[in-house]
């Protein structure tokens, strides 16, 4: 993977790469002036279709797919809403874009508006994000001046204008439908569908919701065309999942950080090459969380069981779910998910009792509370939880967190309950020895999930 | 709009014709009123230091927003302060990738420091001690938030220099998030 050209990322490393200038100078903006001046819309949204461009925030849906649901009224303003409120656990890949090349980012929204006939986008940003939000705003105002926003970017009639809203805290406006809500200064809660936003979104007006990356990755589109594109995956055709992303890595690696390459890496290239390896030489890999703490964690040793010649994955029959090339539906196909393709590694000194239980309090405390479902659930897989920690664990505790998951399943308004019972039912699954010893004996504070480097951390610095 | 410590707590909110200003570009940045809810919210609280009653009533109604709505709103978020806080507002992250890290021994070390608990502020008035959900900083954990600064890849030592540094007056830059390449 070391002749790795990369493309999104290519202009990060230039110093003051957020401004125009530099932008400019590195090719930004060539790839609007293309589209604006030398296509159709119906052309632009053929080539993203062609290019196999699966959804960056989190479900991996077809992007130009997506795209074609719109079908507005005479009258109906379209709108792009940009998702950029990333709040996954585990996930910081978005703000890279909006803090290192936020000129990618505007420069995708103008070919997408173009291409789905919008004269609006609204970026929903992160609040907390203070940097993205001052980049973001400060490269629309030099596109502005440049005329590439405005009444006639690059010259063609077709008036744009790109709105940063800034969020104010809350994981669950980073579902889609909350976040139109949160955008038309509401409650952040989500809404039922259908009706889908694309027929009824932001302000009761045709909207089509993407992740940041979703579209940053349209100006290398058109630039190339969407086949050429398409084809850097590593993944088989057939898989229908092309091109190039960002991938994150975090916790008990050497080399924590964002990093891109083709579509179908796998989770060991991700942890051994990118990610450096394992923070300490005597602590293996334990456990790892694919693609943000929704995903269902992968151990090493699980392997792949396809035996049938039929079956999409037979090709990876036997091998470890570490070498399976990362993908929207092969990672589904081992029963977890892709995700947000930021992964999480755990090491042999982390207790998967506590991993529950930190996530657990997250989706408790970022639950909505719309559903009783998932209101109470969160909240009482987080108490049983916590009794088991504190050594007041009873046999009955484990079928009971099973139950508890497998009744917020499917029974909501939106997939935050999903998102926390299916973890917190593969921990279970995968790790249900800990799950016992920690009901039989509790947990003290050697099983903290920072007991192997909080020594070294008081020390100072090195870590490993 | 700058924080002015001198205000009088319980006087009506109001905005200078600079800020009126202001407010007016915001709103008509949406094709609704009420959609200027979260960023008219930011802006009064960045000048009050919270969200008091005062700034409830002035955002219903010059958003034509009933207070109970706006309420609604501000108790829905975790960035608006429901009470007077520090002067400066440390949140510490505590999710998974952090955790993973040290968060915890970071809080540990802050709470020490500081003299107070999570949702408490020190006795000096300087600082306000908070539990952050996933700041989206996980590959450059442990990480802290200081007022709208990032601070990552810490270690206790790393912020007892930033936070002497605030203590004088001066708040440290953010860093440019580290690029590692592969
Ligand atoms: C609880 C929850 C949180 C989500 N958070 C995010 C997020 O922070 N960023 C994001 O892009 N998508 C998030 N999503 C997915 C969005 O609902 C939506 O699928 C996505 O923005 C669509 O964009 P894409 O097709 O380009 O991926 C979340 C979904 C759920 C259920
Ligand atoms: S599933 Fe949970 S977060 Fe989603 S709408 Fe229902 S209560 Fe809210
Ligand atoms: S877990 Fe701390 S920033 Fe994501």
């Amino acid at each position: 993977m070391s002749k790795y050209t990369p493309i999104l990322t290519r202009r990060y490393t230039l110093p003051q790469s957020w401004t125009l200038a530099v932008a400019e100078s590195a090719g930004a903006y060539e790839a609007a002036r293309k589209a604006l001046n030398t296509m159709t819309p119906e052309a632009i949204r053929a080539e993203v279709k062609a290019a196999n461009l699966r959804g960056r925030g989190g479900a991996g849906f077809p992007a130009g797919v997506k795209w074609s649901f719109l079908a507005p009224k005479p009258g109906q303003q379209v709108y792009l809403v940009i998702n950029a409120d990333e709040g996954e656990p585990g996930t910081f890949k978005d703000r890279t874009i909006m803090e290192k090349d936020p000129h990618r980012l505007i420069e995708g929204c103008i070919i997408t508006m173009y291409a789905i006939g919008s004269h609006k986008t609204f970026i929903y940003v992160r609040g907390e994000l203070a940097l993205a939000i001052e980049r973001l705003e400060k490269a629309i105002q030099e596109a502005k001046a440049r005329n590439y926003l405005g009444s006639k970017p690059f010259g063609t009639n077709h008036p744009m204008e790109i709105v940063v809203h800034p969020g104010a805290g809350a994981y669950i406006c980073g579902e889609e439908t909350a976040l139109l809500n949160s955008l038309e200064g509401k409650r952040g809660e989500p809404r039922l569908k259908p009706p889908f936003p694309a027929v009824r979104g932001a302000f009761d007006m045709p909207t089509i919701v993407n992740n940041v990356e979703t579209i940053a990755s349209v100006p290398d589109i058109i630039l190339m065309g969407g086949e050429a594109w398409s084809r850097l995956s590593l993944l088989p055709p057939e898989f229908n999942d092309g091109g190039v992303r960002l991938y994150g890595v975090s916790g008990h690696v050497a080399r924590p950080g964002i990093y891109e390459a083709p579509v179908g890496i796998t989770l060991r290239e991700l942890i051994y090459e990118l990610g450096g390896g394992m923070l300490h030489p005597d602590r293996p890999l334990k456990a790892v969380i694919p693609g943000g703490s929704s995903t269902p964690v992968i151990r090493p040793d699980d392997k792949v069981h396809a035996p049938d010649p039929k079956h999409p994955l037979h090709r990876w029959h036997g091998k470890s779910h570490l070498d399976v090339p990362m993908g929207v539906d092969t990672m589904r196909g081992i029963g977890s998910m892709l995700g947000t393709c930021c992964a999480i590694v755990m090491d042999t000194s982390v207790n998967m009792v506590e991993v529950a239980r930190n996530l657990m309090r997250f989706y408790h405390h970022e639950s909505c509370g719309q559903c009783t479902p998932c209101r109470e659930g969160t909240g009482w897989l987080v108490d049983i939880l916590n009794q088991v920690a504190g050594g007041r664990g009873n046999k009955v505790h484990l079928d009971l967190l099973v139950d508890v998951s497998n009744n917020m399943m499917g029974n909501t308004i939106c997939a935050l309950a999903d998102g926390a019972a299916m973890p917190m039912l593969a921990l279970i699954q995968k790790f249900r020895k800990e799950f016992i010893e920690a009901i039989e004996k509790g947990l003290t504070n050697d099983h903290r999930l920072d007991r192997a480097i909080r020594h070294a951390l008081l020390k100072e610095g090195a870590l490993a | 709009m700058m924080r002015n410590e001198n205000e009088n707590p319980h006087a009506p909110f109001q905005p200078d014709p600079k800020e009126e200003q202001a407010i007016d570009e915001l709103i008509a940045k949406y094709p609704t009123k009420r959609a200027a809810c979260l960023p008219l919210l930011h802006m009064c609280q960045r000048r009050v230091g919270w969200i008091s009653p005062e700034v409830i009533d002035f955002v219903a109604k010059r958003l034509e927003m009933s207070t109970a709505e706006v309420k609604g709103i501000v108790t829905f978020y975790t960035m608006y302060h429901h009470a007077p806080v520090g002067k400066h507002v440390i949140w510490v992250c505590r999710t998974l990738s952090c955790e993973l890290r040290g968060a915890k021994t970071i809080q540990e070390h802050l709470e020490r420091r500081l003299g107070c608990r999570p949702g408490q502020t020190s006795r000096d008035g300087r600082w306000t001690l908070k539990k952050a959900e996933c700041l989206a900083g996980c590959g450059y954990a442990p990480v802290v938030q200081i007022d709208d600064r990032y601070y990552e890849e810490l270690t206790p030592a790393k912020l007892d220099a930033i936070l002497d540094q605030i203590e004088k007056g001066e708040m440290p830059p953010q860093s440019e998030t580290p690029w590692r390449l592969p």
